[in-house]
């Protein structure tokens, strides 16, 4: 709640940047070992090194990672906020069709 | 495509899929339970225009535009999700689309209900909806109530 209204993001990028089989894996991976360097995202994925750094930067562009540098390496994190706002969007309209759901079923079973 | 692009719901209606039928389709009584007055008939390629009812909230437009229509079977239609502010031209904006599939079940009618199309909603919208959403919450629940008490 406090994230979308602190934050109201531009939130189309973010279904953009997600809509990606790829980069999905990587928010998962990401979302579930914490920040880690593109080096190490790379060593277990089916893809370059190239096309990691690549998924990381439109990610980063929808507001989703950020990068930090620590030595030599940039080690990348999720932002959650902007995942935040993408799921209440939904789940607000998800809640109107619950409501209006009800009111035909009401309708139809009088 | 992302899971974030569609929403799906399903619930089981106590009457039969004639019935259902007529309350998805027929333009009056579709506007009962929405809540929305509509210049009907629901026809493959109409564009219907009608205002919502709810006392307070009569400014607020309402426009469908008939995809499909196979009877008591399948009922589609596109919108502008919560295309809420008169001021607005949503016009030029990408739409949804709205599926309301009919199955038989043991007791009535399985209803399945998919919108999908989110992902092509532009961000400014998205901003605008966050500020409308708790006026649109209280407005579903008067709805509601309403029908419910008049049910």
């Amino acid at each position: 709640m406090s994230a979308r209204l602190l934050k109201p993001r531009r939130t189309a990028p973010i279904f953009a940047a997600l809509g990606d089989e790829t980069r999905l894996r990587i928010v998962a991976r990401l979302s579930a070992a914490g920040p880690m360097s593109i080096a190490h995202l790379t060593r277990d994925a089916s893809v370059t090194r190239q096309a990691v750094t690549k998924h990381l930067h439109v990610l980063a562009h929808a507001g989703l990672a950020r990068s930090t540098r620590l030595g030599r390496e940039s080690v990348w994190e999720l932002q959650p906020e902007p995942l935040d706002a993408a799921r209440h969007y939904l789940d607000d309209i998800s809640a109107q069709w619950d409501a209006a759901l009800d009111r035909l079923k009401i309708f139809v079973e009088r | 495509m992302s899971t974030e692009d569609r929403i799906e719901k399903q619930i089981l209606l106590r009457a039969p899929r004639a019935r259902v039928w007529q309350a998805l389709a027929d333009a009056e009584q579709f506007g009962k339970w929405f809540g929305v007055k509509l210049a009907g008939p629901f026809a493959p390629g109409a564009r219907l225009r009608g205002k919502v009812t709810h006392p307070g909230y009569e400014h607020v437009n309402f426009e469908i535009t008939i995809e499909r229509m196979e009877p008591e079977r399948l009922l589609s239609w596109r919108w502008h999700p919560n295309a809420i502010d008169p001021k607005i031209d949503y016009s030029a904006e990408p739409t949804t689309l709205v599926v309301f599939e009919l199955a038989d079940a043991p007791e009535g009618t399985l209803l399945t209900l998919v919108e999908s199309g989110f992902e092509g909603i532009p961000p400014s919208r998205r901003e605008a909806f966050g500020a409308n959403e708790r006026g649109w919450a209280i407005q579903m629940k008067a709805i509601e109530k309403y029908v419910s008490e008049t049910a």
